[in-house]
């Protein structure tokens, strides 16, 4: 770090990589606030990664600890990997928050507690026996003590707003703290709240003027030692960017997808944590040809994707865990009928309802086991919020080339933790147009083109009328047929036509060291945080392999001779090992070792190079 | 060409499977000659079905077939006719089909008022699981899973419909073919969700279940055909007759009888009508119990997709992704 004074102003600290966590009620508005910080710094240049952690409940009783929401956001001017293992800053907005939170802040981390929420009655809803800004606990933090409550009641004083619609300002002076202490623009917020509070413009004023208090207070009040700033990052690769979450991404890669198919799309989908924005994302874009259909259930929504597909839409379905459950039946319809149609699962805590706000990897062997029958499906996992755009993308056109139901599995952390996304260019996207069956002459609605897919005839479309089903086909007539060489010939031509779909994947590049003791094998959202314990180890000298399967079921071509060189391979995933299961079946020469956890969270990284450097010592 | 069509334009290469005697041949029949008189060329036509024994139908139509899965048709035809509204979709379902495994969805489809044409195929028992009872069955029927008798209380499927806010509801009888076919034409005429149940004869597992009031020799007097605008008059010799009596519906002489509505502003003289049917006094309705106009799904879905369009412009990629607040990084 390097210290600058400007004059007459408190001495302005360079620093590289800032961890906040903003923690309060739910209804505090927690997430919002992170996400204008996450916005404003952004538009800095920074580069950056969030994770917002909130409870399932939308307002778990005020003051408890099973109210509080949290958003954590890492913000650089290094090229980052992960919204970080533990915080620089834990903002607190009331006891509760503060208890759950403080225990995983850095040693000598600043936390800034608003005191006005720390009384008697917020003790106890908290389950504190002592005040924990008194009592010796905070030993060894920074403490900032500020009683906002009472600083935005002065400051909206003349606003004519009541009390309650006062303090739901409180949010905006902490914003505003936080973009004094770290040098924020405010502009781009206060646009926000304008375009937000169009119709009650009060409301914007009163917010703007809580956040210019908060941000004042910083130089008037003299609690800080000296402010910071993050200068924008210089090692990300030239391009133009914008800040996304994985699940408007996801929405966008499936509209790119329909768009390079030569398709429109239809979205069958019912709401569910924490897949829901997709839909919601989708719904906004009817100008983009997008028809989204909230059905009724799980199965209604994946149903009306494949009447749509049969149609000769893109049918396309979004859920999670239960959802998933729920569509397995009508997968395999998909699959018999060889329609296309993409699924994608955010994946979340489970069993069960599980931890519906929490991240997991735990779906795996749904996806790609899961199903009744011999039903081979083809499984996508994007690795980062970016990533999920190209995924989405590749899902569509596996599924349109091959006539196959897709499944794309991301999950809590992707979907809602945002990125900075150098955006693609466009025009370079190679299409993948489909040619629907228009010749009747010799029309076979189960005959196979050279990848194994079947000619997909529209309903409407004169001479082709053919019937379809879940019973097994007949081999190029498609009727019904109990023949038993048929159907195990079908169930070969099945399978084929999605191992076929390994000629049109890459081999995944490994980074790090090309050969060695140990090979890190990863999927999904782990990506990050082996990256940055990859980085860490290599700052140490120590070196090792690293690999990320995007294709996880047909597995990518050339894996066999990458894990040859290499004595062990390492699995971490957020599951009890379901990777590293299927990868010994699959590679039954190879050691695989599994390092899992189930927090509900993300890897984190220096646990994962702790690991890492226990296994390479041995 | 439309108007050369026949009956057997409809019928596909494939044989027919149901046992001999099974209601279900009646009714396929009657279905091809209505969509030769309907006049809508095969490939603008699909069937979409469950899983039972009327779900094979779809199999035996020169026409797009689509069947799905257990109770699922009336979701799967919500997408295939909303992303083709040209399509005339009829669904083929049973009793088990539609108001067991498939309850849900079909309340749905109800209420939406898509435009297609549910056929659902009741005999009161489950026929391709060999008998048990279904949820139509009366309270009482033994059966493999109900040897001491079904404890169940049975759906009315009427009621059910009307319940559901549906916009045409009617009933008809496997042996009636000309009745099923009027009531088949009005149905694909009607602008919005059609709901028919037509009492259909499983002759292996339920022989004989309408016989009191469906058999040839007793249809006249023990049923009334339910048409709009008609008074309510019944019988071999039309001399029995019907009329409204405050909440109630009561016998009458046939010049006293009321005239039916099926298009009342309220659901509730269909749904009076639907609680005749296991009254032995009172005739058993068939015929059209409600037909009423509403927005149809399909229209505003498609509606809005396109006031998008006409309002935003047409979509383009580029703008899709460089919108928002974007930064460019050129070192």
């Amino acid at each position: 770090m390097t210290t600058t004074t400007q004059s007459g102003e408190l001495p302005l600290e360079l620093a590289e990589t800032v961890v906040i966590r903003f923690a309060g009620d739910s209804g505090d508005g927690m997430q919002l606030t992170g996400n204008q910080f996450t916005t404003s710094s952004a538009l800095v240049g920074n580069d950056l990664a969030t994770l917002p952690d909130y409870p399932a409940e939308i307002r778990a009783p005020a003051g408890t600890r099973a109210g509080v929401s949290g958003f954590q956001l890492a913000f650089s001017s290094r090229d980052i990997h992960t919204p970080g293992d533990s915080p620089d800053v834990l903002v607190a907005m009331n006891a509760a928050a503060l208890a759950v939170n403080y225990k995983q802040l850095k040693p000598g981390g600043l936390i800034i507690a608003n005191t006005g929420n720390f009384g008697e009655k917020d003790l106890e809803k908290a389950q504190l026996k002592t005040n924990p800004l008194a009592d010796g606990s905070l030993d060894g933090f920074r403490v900032i003590e500020i009683d906002i409550n009472k600083r935005v009641a002065e400051a909206l004083k003349d606003s004519g707003l009541n009390a309650k619609e006062v303090q739901r300002c409180k949010n905006f002076y902490t914003l505003g703290l936080l973009y004094w202490l770290y040098s924020r623009p405010m502009d781009v917020t206060e646009k926000w709240l304008r375009d937000k509070f169009g119709k009650r413009p009060e409301l914007a004023e009163a917010n703007i003027t809580a956040m210019k208090a908060g941000y004042n207070a910083g130089d008037i009040h003299q609690l800080f030692q000296g402010r910071y700033d993050v200068k924008k990052c210089q090692e990300l690769p030239n391009g133009t960017y914008r800040n996304i979450m994985g699940n408007p991404a996801v929405g966008l890669g499936l509209i790119a997808g329909a768009e390079l198919a030569g398709l429109e799309i239809v979205l069958g989908s019912y709401p569910i944590t924490p897949a829901t924005t997709i839909l919601e994302t989708l719904a906004a874009y009817k100008h983009y040809g997008v028809t989204t259909i909230q059905m009724e259930d799980e199965i209604a929504a994946i149903c009306a994707a494949i009447g749509a597909s049969f149609a000769g839409k893109l049918g396309v379905t979004t859920t999670s865990g239960p959802g998933m459950a729920l569509k397995t039946e009508a997968m395999g319809l998909a699959l018999m009928t060889e329609l296309p149609l993409v699924i994608v699962n955010v994946q979340r805590g489970g069993p069960s309802t599980g931890l519906p706000t929490k991240t997991e990897q735990a779906d795996l062997n749904q996806a790609i086991f899961g199903r009744n029958g011999e039903s081979p499906i083809p499984v996508l996992a994007c690795a980062t919020v970016g990533d999920a755009f190209e995924c989405a993308v590749e899902a569509c056109r596996i599924a349109v080339e091959y006539m196959t139901p897709v499944i794309l599995l991301t999950d809590g952390f992707i979907a809602n933790g945002a990125e900075p996304w150098k955006l693609p260019d466009i025009d370079a996207l190679p299409r993948f147009e489909v040619k629907f069956a228009q010749d009747k002459d010799g029309f076979l609605p189960y005959s196979r083109d050279e990848k194994g897919a079947r000619p997909w005839a529209k309903p409407g479309t004169p001479g082709l009328q053919h019937r379809i089903g879940g019973l097994e086909k007949a081999h190029l007539t498609g009727n019904v047929s109990y023949d038993p060489d048929n159907h195990e010939f079908m169930i070969h031509a099945r399978l084929e036509k999605v191992m076929g779909i390994r000629e049109s994947i890459p081999t995944p590049k490994v980074e790090g060291a090309q050969n060695g003791k140990l090979l890190v094998l990863g999927w999904g959202s782990t990506y990050g945080a082996i990256t940055e314990a990859r980085e860490q180890l290599h700052r140490k000298g120590i070196e090792f392999g690293q690999m990320h399967l995007r294709h996880l079921y047909p597995l990518p071509k050339g894996l066999a001779e990458i894990f040859a060189r290499y004595d062990r391979v390492l699995v971490p995933e957020i599951n009890l090992g379901q990777l590293a299961r299927y990868m010994r079946g699959e590679f039954q020469n190879v050691e695989f070792l599994s390092y899992g956890r189930t927090l509900g969270l993300p890897l984190r990284a220096h646990e994962i190079a702790a690991k890492i450097e226990t296994l390479l010592e041995q | 060409m439309t108007d050369t069509l026949t009956k057997k334009d409809f019928k596909s290469d494939q044989e027919v499977r149901w046992c001999p005697g099974c209601g279900d041949y009646a009714i396929l029949n009657a279905v091809q000659q209505a969509c030769a008189t309907i006049g809508k060329p095969q490939h603008e036509v699909a069937f979409v079905s469950g899983i039972g024994c009327s779900s094979r139908f779809p199999y035996y139509m020169n026409t797009y077939g689509f069947h799905t899965i257990h109770g699922r048709a009336p979701a799967i035809a919500t997408g295939l006719k909303t992303a083709n509204p040209a399509l005339s979709v009829w669904i083929i379902t049973g009793d088990g089909d539609a108001l067991s495994i498939g309850g849900n969805h079909l309340a749905h489809i109800l209420r939406r008022n898509l435009d297609v044409n549910i056929l659902l195929f009741n005999n009161e028992i489950y026929g391709l699981t060999k008998g048990q009872y279904s949820p139509t069955s009366p309270a009482g029927t033994r059966t493999k899973t109900s040897p001491m008798g079904s404890i169940d209380r049975p759906f009315n499927p009427i009621s059910f419909a009307l319940g559901c806010g549906a916009t045409f509801v009617a009933r008809t009888i496997d042996t009636h073919l000309k009745h099923m076919a009027g009531v088949l034409e009005a149905a694909a005429a009607h602008k919005g969700t059609s709901f028919i149940e037509i009492y259909q004869n499983c002759v292996i597992f339920n022989d004989g279940a309408f016989d009191d009031v469906a058999d040839k020799k007793v249809r006249d007097d023990r049923t009334i055909d339910l048409e709009p605008g008609q008074k309510m008059i019944y019988g071999k010799d039309g001399d029995k007759g019907l009329k409204t009596e405050g909440f109630s519906m009561v016998r009458c002489a046939p010049e006293e009888a009321s005239t039916w509505t099926a298009a009342s502003p309220y659901g509730a003289p269909a749904f009076l009508m639907s609680g005749l049917d296991h009254d032995p006094e009172m005739p058993n309705p068939i015929g059209i119990f409600r037909s009423v106009d509403a927005p149809i799904f399909e229209d505003g879905v498609n509606g809005q997709v396109s006031a998008a369009i006409e309002k935003k412009g047409r979509g383009k990629l580029k703008d899709l992704i460089y919108a928002g607040e974007t930064w460019d990084i050129n070192s």
